[in-house]
């Protein structure tokens, strides 16, 4: 007899393993396929990228037991600061002591350790990394993966978490839009002589975004943020390009010593940016969650953010219905989480385009208009309160997962 | 009184459109719409009924359910994956066949029986469904005495139906028919049973109907449970 889960989730990445650990912790079954070995997913050198994890994605971690384990790793934003390229006119989201903080940053490589033992650890998952989906099945009455090996996993729901270019939405023929930005992200991890107060920056140029993300001291007491810097793709190649040492004079001259002195912590490494949204999300017996349901420009840093709220949103449709005896593939539940979803990406979607393009316009008058706009935010609390509750993850109609239930 | 309350048309009616059951956009699709509804409201009643944890898996585990108008299986499926012994009755054989096949092919042990209900002999269960049926019926009380012979001491008996008002009339037979959200023919309003009359016809079947809850439909929530009875109602029962 094969061995039907409720879940057949396809990509094991952040996404892919936090939707199986938080499907178990409802009960719910699964199958995660990656194609990567976890060994080589975490070894240090793999991806040296942060993520800003909102306090919604916070509660999630926390919710499915994740809590301890992370919390150590993790550097707390407690305020936002926007400029436009260090013109005067700043904005800083800053709440009140009272309030929820605005995120905390880790490490990509420290959500995937803590994801992957939790993993290993849990009965209702079946791990299957490294391994290739030779065929996809899905029909009537459940899904299948044909693996290179020769096994076939069957379950009720195919999930597809394989990032943006999801190989399962193309065969599926989920259509798709796509804008491209033409944008190149630089990462760096950066240390630097004064202390960030736990400050993340956004800094605003024509030429693109430029954010610094607070990051835990290293080892030797240095202070350390990540670098995301964003550049247009026809200059990327001279950025690449540049030596270390020029590089850094780069960065410096658009931090206007704000840190003091700084040096680079780790390799530079440089991402093309996209974006896509696709308001099909689901068909027979499939469901798409993260980056092969929507792509983000990273600027907001809402991506992984956005990917969690739809492993909140799919776990509670998926519970709810098993608690009335539905199948997980039922097409009932699928409407409802693809309803529940493309509200919400498509708000947080638009509001990142925006932001880019305001942003992206070279020139004085467009750079006068954004300070007073900026000057405007900081002036409206209800204003600055929602740009505060979308860098949470807090607004909206909040997955029961992505809550504080701890209270 | 071997058709007491079989309407024969009414049965070729529901079976010819038994193949296309379980296509959610096909010619059921409302009836898939209704479901995550209707399933919501049992599976609150069975927790007050046998006080059991709302969050709990599989909360029939040991139980016995026989849904009646059971067509191709859309309720009795869900009773099962509920940790139910389910036996489904249906008046169309079509769709006898059509809820085997299916229960089957999601590997769902259930019985499925087609005929008159008192004719069956299927026994006593701990759970009653008959969920847009008793509007079908030739003859709603003997329907009625049927369901409650079939009910175990202690048991719940859950219904539902549309209920005879002027919006009922306008959006389930006139709207929805010719919309074709409902396959024409569905619904014959003049059939269609109010709150009260059901309480009478539960009462003289020796049962103890509670307060009956709404089915309304709004553009922002679809279908949902409210407290406007006008268009389709359900109900619990207990014996009296």
């Amino acid at each position: 007899m094969t061995d039907k889960r409720d879940l057949l989730i396809l990509g094991g990445g952040l996404v892919g393993m936090t939707l199986a650990l938080a499907a178990a912790h409802r009960g719910l079954s699964s199958h995660v396929v990656d194609l990567a070995d976890p060994a080589e997913l975490t070894h240090a050198g793999f991806d040296g990228r942060a993520s800003a994890i909102s306090t919604a994605s916070w509660n999630l971690f926390s919710n499915i037991g994740l809590g301890p384990r992370l919390a150590p790793h993790g550097c707390p934003i407690d305020a936002i600061a926007v400029t436009d390229g260090m013109k005067p006119g700043r904005i800083d989201f800053r709440p009140e002591p009272n309030e929820a903080s605005l995120g905390r940053m880790f490490a990509n490589r420290e959500l995937r350790l803590a994801l992957f033992e939790a993993a290993k650890d849990e009965p209702l998952i079946a791990w299957h990394a490294p391994a290739q989906v030779v065929k996809r099945e899905r029909g009537e009455f459940g899904v299948s993966a044909l693996l290179a090996d020769g096994r076939r996993l069957a379950a009720a729901l195919m999930c597809a978490a394989e990032g943006r270019r999801s190989p399962t939405r193309d065969e599926a023929g989920l259509p798709l839009a796509h804008w491209d930005y033409r944008h190149r992200a630089m990462i760096a991890e950066l240390s630097h002589e004064k202390p960030h107060d736990n400050v993340a920056w956004e800094i605003f140029y024509p030429a693109g975004p430029f954010a610094l993300l607070p990051m835990l001291d290293g080892p030797g007491g240095s202070h350390r943020s990540a670098l995301v810097w964003t550049v247009a793709e026809k200059d990327a190649a001279g950025v690449l390009a540049l030596s270390d040492r020029a590089f850094v004079t780069e960065v410096e001259q658009r931090m206007h010593g704000i840190f003091g002195a700084i040096a680079l912590d780790s390799p530079r490494q440089s991402y093309p940016l996209g974006f896509q949204h696709t308001a099909k999300i689901t068909a027979q017996r499939l469901a798409l969650v993260g980056d092969a349901a929507h792509g983000m420009h990273p600027i907001a840093g809402q991506g992984l953010n956005l990917g969690l709220r739809d492993v909140g949103a799919l776990v509670e449709v998926l519970a709810d219905g098993a608690r009335i005896g539905l199948d997980p593939g039922d097409a009932q539940l699928l409407a409802r989480y693809e309803r529940w979803r493309n509200l919400d990406n498509f708000s947080v979607s638009f509001a990142t385009d925006s932001l880019t393009r305001l942003f992206g316009i070279p020139g004085r008058i467009p750079s006068a208009i954004r300070r007073f706009g900026m000057a405007g935010v900081q002036r409206i609390g209800p204003l600055k309160r929602w740009f505060m509750d979308e860098a949470r993850g807090i607004s909206g109609q909040v997955p029961e997962l992505l809550k504080n239930n701890a209270a | 009184m071997a058709n007491a309350t079989i309407r024969p048309d009414e049965a070729d009616h529901f079976g010819r459109l038994a193949q296309d059951w379980w296509d959610p956009r096909g010619a059921s699709a409302m009836l898939h719409r209704l479901n995550p509804v209707r399933l919501a409201f049992l599976r609150d009643a069975l927790d007050a009924h046998w006080h059991l944890d709302p969050q709990g898996g599989r909360p029939l585990a040991g139980k016995s359910a026989l849904d009646v108008g059971c067509g191709a299986g859309l309720l009795a499926e869900p009773l099962a994956r509920l940790g139910a012994a389910v036996t489904g009755v249906d008046a169309a054989p079509e769709n006898i066949a059509v809820a085997t096949a299916h229960a089957r092919g999601g590997g769902l042990d259930i019985r499925y029986r087609h005929g008159e209900l008192a004719a069956l002999g299927l026994g006593q269960f701990d759970l009653v469904c008959a969920m847009e049926v008793i509007e079908h019926v030739a003859d709603t009380q003997s329907f009625a005495n049927q369901l409650a012979d079939c009910l175990a001491p202690g048991g719940l008996m859950v219904l539902s139906t549309p209920n005879r008002t002027p919006a009922s009339r306008l959006v389930m037979v006139g709207l929805a028919e010719r919309l074709g959200a409902i396959p024409a023919g569905t619904h014959d309003w003049d059939a269609f049973i109010t709150p009260d009359e059901l309480d009478d016809i539960l009462g003289a079947a020796g049962l103890c109907m509670s307060a009956p809850v709404g089915i309304a439909f709004s553009p922002g929530k679809g279908l949902h449970l409210s407290a406007d009875l006008s268009l389709n109602y359900l109900v619990t029962a207990v014996r009296a």
